[in-house]
């Protein structure tokens, strides 16, 4: 049988609470990654159980902040940090929070505009 | 009550090749906490996607990291496959197998030469080392490069082997065989590297799925996931199980990647014996049009690659999470209460990949 | 050949390279290639060592660990610039967060190109770069001697 690998597009209202769910059933989470749209964020976070995987789909406008995932998986730290700084995404409330100096670029929010 | 302070550590340090940096929380000689901070090596490759086009893309792909380099082709290449639904000939999926069983071998080999270094045991480094310029010869013989090779594209790879490569392949793995035995007779039983590793860093199971620890990190500690078992290339084909340890210390990291290197030339064997007949490549036409996450199994862990694409010849996105960026966090769970003189030991066992990690 | 070109020893630092010069550059200091034959050791002090190789562009986060090292070291010093990266920034020359070469940040005098380079051609480089230290460390001791004919030693004379 394939393993899953699938998409769930999700709404913001639900977002944390199919994250606690997905925390309770024991899966790991495998990474966290934007993509830019015209005016718009597509944020993915992927979780797996064994070979299996699901992905989260919740697209934002520019400024709607984010919650962190933190709280259920402190490991996401360093890819919000990541998101945060490099798209300009605003994620709220990151334990270890560098505030846009993971990378310390000169550049600001370089993914931001295309090209 | 104990002193506390600060020690920064890094970037430039003997122990590493790489620059990394952290600042150490010390009670005494104890650690209390680590923070991290990277951007060392950070170069921004990812933005490239949108000014390359995505067969030139295949270049920057593979100096993600010349460690890894040829996984990060394939994994590029599989999840462009993916999105444009091609079938790749099956001699290429076998070639693909055997290259980056061979990348496996030459990485762990470079990782427990890296690990002697740090434990001052200068002869088990050079002895690693020595056996891994054997695996460079044959990537030299096969594919005309040392460390970055360029033979993967989308569709298939550039470069065919022929029965005397194979012949001395198989050859080479041999010696190997018997001339690791004695070097990892050494790692596993020699007193000194037994003391050093034996209980450092005790990276318990739940722990290991919560704090998103992959490969050999996350199957030291006794969960059984290798990505190899979702059957790209020539995966699905072939038989294996994937090596798990319980302890979860820094001993058993070292046994597992061991055992691996052991396992890997029982794969390239298997995959030499089977490797069929036919083209090495399809011809590749049109955009890639949709979007696809793929999971392979690198030498340090699980590696994500996910493109996006529009239809156009630019990708839209291509994101890259590398096992180390993974296997960041439970380390700096794994620091906290360690000895400071173990604090260089206890990264390595992680096998950080500082250029992958930034990109 | 002088003393110090009989026995330089070497320090390596990664700009923003992607390892395969690095490993390459290690490669050079194990069996098969071994640059110790020339009595060369590979140090992790800034401030024993002789001979700097660098690889990979320079990022702004690097430039000032970089520029570091480099004051930290004593002279004569010789600095090797190992993979095409290194040389010019190479293929990732175009990205955000490159500044370019190493010699954007400091002196460069010897160039090694390659994408990894090749541990032979590491070993030509330093090679070369020993008669370079030994040309250097002539000219610093010609320097500070007539420095001190004309009254007093002025140290670091030739920065």
């Amino acid at each position: 049988m394939e393993p899953i690998n699938e998409i769930i597009p999700i709404e913001m209202d639900q977002f944390l609470s199919t994250v606690i769910q997905f925390k309770m059933d024991k899966m790991r989470l495998v990474q966290i990654c934007a993509s830019r749209l015209p005016a718009q964020y597509e944020l993915s976070y992927c979780f797996a159980r064994e070979l299996d995987m699901w992905t989260l789909r919740l697209v934002v406008d520019e400024d709607t902040p984010v919650p962190s995932i933190t709280q259920m998986y402190p490991c996401a730290f360093l890819q919000e940090n990541e998101t945060a700084e490099l798209f300009g995404v605003k994620i709220q409330n990151i334990e270890h929070d560098y505030n846009s100096r993971l990378y310390r670029i000169d550049r600001e929010t370089p993914f931001k505009e295309k090209g | 009550m104990a002193k506390r302070s600060i020690v920064p550590f890094g970037p430039q340090h003997p122990v590493f090749p790489e620059p990394v940096h952290l600042d150490l929380v010390l009670e005494d000689e104890v650690v209390v906490g680590a923070v991290p901070s990277i951007g060392f090596v950070h170069r921004g490759l990812e933005k490239l996607v949108e000014t390359k086009d995505y067969k030139e893309y295949i270049y920057i792909a593979e100096r993600v990291c010349g460690i890894c380099s040829f996984g990060h082709g394939m994994g590029y290449c599989e999840a462009v496959e993916r999105v444009m639904n091609i079938d790749v000939p099956p001699r290429a999926k076998y070639l693909r197998t055997i290259w980056m069983e061979m990348s496996r071998i030459h990485s762990h080999l470079l990782w427990l030469g890296l690990l002697a270094d740090a434990l001052g045991f200068e002869s088990l480094f050079m002895q690693s080392w020595r056996l891994r310029e054997k695996i460079l010869d044959m990537f030299d013989l096969t594919t005309g490069g040392r460390v970055i090779f360029s033979v993967n594209t989308p569709g298939g790879v550039l470069k065919d082997v022929d029965a005397y490569m194979l012949h001395q392949l198989l050859q080479t793995i041999d010696e190997m065989e018997q001339d690791l035995r004695p070097v990892s007779d050494a790692f596993l039983r020699e007193y000194t590297v037994g003391t050093r590793l034996h209980g450092l860093g005790v990276l318990k199971p739940e722990d290991a799925v919560q704090l998103g620890a992959v490969g050999p990190m996350l199957r030291a500690s006794g969960v059984p996931y290798d990505a190899r078992k979702l059957g790209y290339a020539a995966y699905g084909e072939l038989a294996f199980e994937p090596i798990v340890l319980t302890d979860g210390d820094s001993y058993a990291r070292c046994e597992l990647r061991l055992q691996e290197i052991f396992q890997s030339f029982h794969l390239i064997r298997q995959a030499v014996a089977k490797l069929p007949n036919g083209p090495i490549a399809v011809p590749v036409k049109g955009n890639p049009d949709g979007e696809y996450f793929m999971r392979i199994e690198q030498p340090r862990g699980e590696a994500v690659y996910y493109v996006r694409a529009n239809g156009t010849k630019f990708l839209d996105r291509f994101r890259l999470r590398t096992p180390t960026t993974s296997n960041i966090p439970p380390m700096l769970e794994l620091l906290k209460g360690c000895q400071l003189a173990d604090v260089p030991l206890l990264i390595l066992t992680i096998d950080p990949c500082i250029s992958c990690t930034e990109r | 050949m002088g003393k110090l070109a009989k026995s330089p020893w070497l320090l390596h630092y990664d700009g923003s390279s992607c390892n395969g010069c690095d490993i390459e550059v290690l490669a050079c200091t194990t069996p098969v290639y071994d640059i110790e034959r020339f009595g060369i050791i590979n140090t992790g002090d800034p401030f024993q060592a002789d001979i700097l190789l660098i690889t990979g562009g320079i990022n702004s986060q690097s430039e000032s660990v970089v520029k570091q090292i480099y004051s930290q070291m004593p002279n004569p010093k010789v600095v090797v610039a190992v993979g095409i990266c290194a040389c010019t920034g190479g293929i990732f020359k175009t990205c955000y967060n490159i500044k370019g070469g190493v010699d954007t940040v400091i002196p460069v005098d010897i160039y090694v190109p390659g994408c990894a380079a090749r541990p032979q051609a590491i070993i030509d480089g330093v090679v070369k770069a020993l008669a370079l230290l030994e040309q250097k460390r002539a000219d610093y001791a010609a320097q500070r001697r007539s420095a001190a004919q004309e009254g007093g030693i002025v140290r670091g004379a030739d920065q």
